[in-house]
């Protein structure tokens, strides 16, 4: 069995539960180098996602991820929005048509979505953003199932990944966004956006530990 | 927290409807997604202008539509960027079949906001130019950073690029001009107290009695160094020598001067900061040909002020003296 509509639906929600939860802690980083609105920004556009996704006939997982993708394009604000907005439209696009993912189907979406963020936000490796936690994700994702590696403990290597490519931000001195005026001072922090990257990639490890290879 | 309010989350939508209610002969104000139209757009054949942003700094950019400068505005949450589905709306209700110009100051969640906003109207077949506002010299390092912010010159480029396609100036040419703006305009800030943002309930930096902020940015953003009071004549000194400095102004020069109140800094002030600055650029041959003095680009309560100098040249003259009906700038019509 691979990942099926529901599945993606369950990883949606784990997702949206996982922001509920840290809402607080996100807005917390991001009051030390930004504007201390992340957590808040990002609660009401997944809440706002989940309403919306209740009312699609299942089936199709490209029109599942544009639909949370557009709504949290209209609904975050900010910087987030765009840029999670960009990675839920470019997986939906990615998975266009399918009723499941195969893990070369989900290797191919993240691999488009990590595009999507940096075409949107012009980041590179090392200026301490989402893509920080996002292209590890990546890569570890693509060389577990290079090595044969089951879906299920690539994900979680891929987890891995991110949690250490969000927590290499804390050294780091932006060069995006708000943090990057701060200067040297945003040194010491770690990047909210890195984070919430890193629950993402870890709600679809969590979500689909039960799928088949 | 004192304000005149009712509830802090219905701050911008009852702003809206104040708007509606005061200007229904100059705008219409659209709902969900929020934007303020000029009453006639689209007008046929002309350029259309839009711009956007958090709320917060009003009259920017909801008290600019009218005639002779934007078409639309769209306001984000108090300083909170707008999205994009707002701008995209907007640029529907206001493309006359010549283009539409979107005027973004350059923060990262407008930049990107309005990009995406543009990337949809282009789909769809409309003309889209995108102008990047960044004059705030406060931002000394802005190679390593998401670059200078925009501020002053928003309100000035807002102003002549309206004119310009009021005048009948193709989409290109609309843009253009509106570059120029931004390329010979630069601006610096400074804050007397902090401001409170309605959802925040505290203030957004603290402040000591004595101590003001040079270079603080329209949303409370630090600035270059926070130093005691000092008098008028030496806070202007400390705003205008990085401005002139920057461009450089040179002596022959003809400026526009703009001096404008973060919002809780009255007139009397902005007078005197005014009069130092005619000084300080006598002083360096520099004239001033046009001046605007007054609250226009605000950062809700804040005390403080702004000088934003752009250097003019005939077609920029005309322009800025081309008739305006709006909210906030009214004259020759």
């Amino acid at each position: 069995m691979s990942v099926t509509y529901q599945s993606v639906v369950r990883w949606i929600q784990a997702y949206a539960e996982v922001i509920a939860e840290n809402k607080e802690y996100l807005t917390e980083l991001d009051s030390a180098i930004g504007d201390a609105d992340h957590g808040i920004n990002m609660d009401r556009g997944m809440r706002a996602a989940l309403a919306k996704i209740e009312g699609l006939p299942p089936g199709d997982i490209g029109t599942l991820l544009k639909t949370v993708g557009m709504t949290l394009v209209s609904t975050v604000g900010g910087a987030g929005g765009p840029l999670y907005g960009t990675l839920f439209l470019q997986m939906g696009a990615a998975a266009a048509g399918k009723a499941a993912l195969e893990p070369e189907d989900w290797a191919r979406a993240l691999e488009k979505a990590v595009e999507g963020v940096q075409m949107r936000g012009k980041a590179e490796p090392g200026d301490k953003t989402m893509v920080d936690a996002l292209l590890p994700a990546r890569d570890a994702l693509r060389e577990a199932l290079a090595e044969g590696a089951p879906l299920a403990e690539a994900l979680e290597r891929s987890a891995e990944a991110a949690r250490e490519g969000m927590e290499a931000t804390i050294p780091l001195v932006a060069r995006k966004g708000r943090a990057s005026y701060l200067g040297e001072r945003s040194a010491g922090h770690q990047d909210p956006g890195a984070t919430s990257s890193y629950l993402l990639i870890r709600a679809a490890a969590d979500a689909w530990s039960d799928v088949d290879p | 927290m004192k304000k005149l309010i009712n509830r802090p989350q219905d701050v911008v939508r009852e702003e809206l409807e104040g708007i509606a209610a005061a200007h229904p002969d100059l705008v219409r104000v659209h709902f969900d997604p929020n934007y303020i139209v000029r009453v006639d757009a689209p007008v046929q054949g002309k350029v259309g202008l839009v711009s956007g942003g958090g709320s917060g700094h009003e009259p920017m950019h909801g008290g600019f539509v009218g005639i002779g400068m934007l078409d639309a505005a769209c306001p984000g949450e108090v300083f909170t960027s707008p999205t994009p589905d707002q701008m995209h709306e907007a640029t529907r209700a206001v493309n006359g079949g010549a283009g539409v110009v979107h005027i973004v100051k350059n923060y990262t969640g407008d930049v990107m906001n309005f990009e995406m906003a543009a990337e949809l109207a282009r789909s769809e077949g409309i003309d889209v130019e995108s102008v990047l506002i960044d004059d705030d010299v406060a931002v000394q390092d802005s190679l390593y950073t998401a670059g200078r912010r925009g501020v002053g010159a928003t309100v000035l480029a807002e102003k002549i690029g309206g004119a310009a396609a009021e005048e009948g100036r193709s989409l290109k040419e609309v843009a253009d001009v509106c570059r120029k703006v931004d390329d010979n305009a630069r601006s610096m800030g400074m804050a007397l107290t902090s401001c409170t943002v309605p959802a925040a309930g505290k203030p957004t930096f603290e402040l000591g009695p004595d101590e003001i902020e040079i270079g603080i940015g329209i949303h409370g953003e630090p600035g270059r160094e926070r130093r005691k009071i000092a008098p008028a004549k030496e806070i202007v000194e400390m705003l205008a020598t990085p401005i002139v400095e920057d461009l450089p102004f040179k002596s022959g020069d003809a400026v526009l001067a703009f001096v404008n109140s973060m919002g809780g800094t009255p007139l009397i002030e902005l007078y005197i900061v005014f009069n130092e600055l005619k000084k300080f650029l006598d002083g360096r041959g520099i004239r001033i040909a046009r001046n605007l003095i007054g609250p226009y680009i605000t950062s809700l309560e804040m005390q403080g002020c702004s000088i934003t100098l752009l250097r003019l040249d005939d077609d920029l003259i005309r322009l800025w003296d081309a008739p305006v009906k709006t909210a906030a700038l009214r004259w020759g019509l």
